[in-house]
């Protein structure tokens, strides 16, 4: 579950190249950034009426970042974007976690935010399918819906006035994940949009960007109504070695680019994906340094005849 | 810190382990500072709660407490670790810097960056940093830790009486330190967060 840091092994070019690249991806970019770190104080042209957002506070009458971060600025509101900071949830985001314990009529996850999420066995759907009640009995069968260690995708239902997080999983497509690869990379690499849940056909691949910044990347699984009846026949069921491989590739992908720190987006990821497999890069060399240095090239350019145009 | 050198880690905010130490509107700081046997000189097993540590431990963790802004955090807890790989003096000092820029980079809120400087005065000289033969030459040592934009002191110890005018000196020399220390800090996270914001755009 942990961030695995790039190791490369740049070759004297490769390096200047690489390096070549992400200057001017700076360039492009700091026309409309500024970073500041702890205590500096943010220039806001003494405009009156200013609103103080997250990561600021006022001394001497200045505005002073109280995080390291980008500063961003809607209208009056100034705020700071911290950029190694745990997952700040939202109410509706769709987020990945694993199931850390199993406490009396819910389940404790883990999904990078300063305190565990609390899933209450009441606000997810049986996997019977039918609404009514819940008794001791289920209570008691919590186990087999999710079990410790298991990865699981609910959305965020609000805080509690304790100041719980609360999840919900009331739908067909939220529930366990198997057979995939789960992944943990910043969380503001994620960005919120309309889908999250994406099903790439061509690789028989689902892919589940996580506001949370975990990523569940498994062998796509038809939404079924009457899960229990399948149950038994899903078990004989066996991930083809080819979805594995397309599985591997695209995780790979998506760690590449988070180590690069690109947004990630599930256009991004399969273009990526598919240029490994256009210039024949093996699914362990998708990490390795020519591929990484080329990614970054290949944004690069996207991006210049983007603002050309 | 000249030949000292420490290694800190952060872990958090996250839940709280036990759960009656919760605190409902603030965030639980926790600290913990060891040293590595083969840190000193002589290689000595110490026990892991020795009284030392412990010491050093509160007094780091009171430190940070000050710059948290913890009250953004309620009902988690945040874990500094830090260990000394190699003693030269003002090991507390290093430790309390290494915490800060920990803590920074994690993206924790901060008040203020806080760092810390220990001064000496033997032979009629103030001295900045004290090394472990200078430490060990048994004059007084003043640990002093401020915050470095809002010029407020957090931290100030001392093991041995001194003038008030040397004190004096002795401490200006200590916050001038310190300020020096904040400005490096500065340069390292500014440099590191160039790093990360290199390519993230920054339109939605």
């Amino acid at each position: 579950m942990k961030e695995i840091p790039l190791q490369l092994s740049l070759s004297q070019t490769q390096r200047s190249r690489l390096r070549a690249a992400l200057e001017k991806l700076q360039d492009l970019a700091s026309k409309s950034t500024a970073s500041v770190t702890v205590a500096d104080t943010i220039p806001v042209n003494h405009e009156d009426g200013i609103l103080k957002g997250h990561g600021t506070s006022e001394f001497n009458e200045e505005v002073v970042a109280t995080v390291c971060g980008v500063v961003e600025r809607v209208n009056k509101l100034v705020y700071v974007r911290t950029l190694r900071a745990r997952y700040i949830p939202e109410v509706g985001d769709i987020i990945v976690g694993r199931v850390l314990e199993i406490a009396p009529k819910r389940w404790r996850l883990e999904i990078n935010f300063s305190q565990d999420a609390v899933l209450m066995l009441s606000s997810m759907n049986l996997p019977d399918g039918i609404q009514r009640r819940r008794t001791a009995v289920d209570e008691l069968n919590m186990r087999s819906i999710f079990e410790e260690n298991d990865v699981v995708c609910a959305e965020v239902r609000g805080f509690q006035h304790d100041g719980s997080l609360q999840l919900q999983a009331r739908s067909q497509k939220y529930g366990k994940l198997e057979r995939g690869q789960l992944l943990s990379v910043p969380s503001y690499l994620v960005k919120r949009r309309k889908q999250h849940f994406h099903h790439l056909e061509k690789y028989g691949v689902d892919l589940i960007l996580g506001c949370n910044g975990f990523i569940w990347v498994g062998e796509h699984v038809e939404p079924k109504d009457n899960e229990m009846v399948e149950d038994h026949q899903k078990q004989e069921e066996f991930t083809p070695l080819e979805t594995r491989q397309h599985i591997c590739r695209i995780a790979n992908s998506i760690r590449l680019l988070s180590a690069l720190g690109f947004n990630l987006s599930a256009d991004k990821i399969v273009e990526t994906a598919e240029a490994s497999m256009f210039s024949n890069i093996a699914i362990k060399d998708i990490l390795g340094a020519e591929f990484c240095v080329e990614t970054a090239e290949t944004e690069l350019k996207r991006r210049v005849s983007k603002r050309r145009s | 810190m000249g030949n000292t050198k420490v290694i800190a880690a952060v872990y958090g905010p996250r839940e709280v382990q036990n759960r009656s130490q919760q605190i409902n509107d603030q965030v639980l700081v926790r600290c913990e500072y060891s040293m590595a046997n083969f840190s000193t000189g002589d290689r000595i097993r110490k026990p892991k709660g020795d009284r030392r540590s412990t010491e050093i431990s509160l007094v780091i963790r009171q430190t940070m407490e000050a710059c948290i802004m913890t009250h953004l955090m309620p009902r988690s807890q945040i874990d500094i670790f830090v260990q000394v790989l190699q003693a030269d003096g003002g090991t507390r000092s290093a430790c309390i810097n290494a915490a800060t820029l920990a803590l920074a980079e994690a993206g924790i809120p901060m008040r203020d960056l806080v760092t810390s400087c220990s001064a000496g005065y033997l032979c009629t000289t103030p001295l900045l940093d004290l090394n472990y033969v200078e430490d060990n030459a048994g004059g007084p040592d003043v640990t002093v830790g401020i915050l470095a934009k809002m010029d407020k002191v957090t931290l100030l110890q001392m093991d041995a009486k001194l003038p008030m005018d040397i004190f004096e000196n002795v401490m200006q020399l200590a916050i001038e330190g310190c300020k020096a220390i904040a400005h490096y800090i500065r340069d390292v996270m500014s440099h590191l967060l160039s790093f990360y914001v290199l390519i993230t755009p920054s339109v939605i």
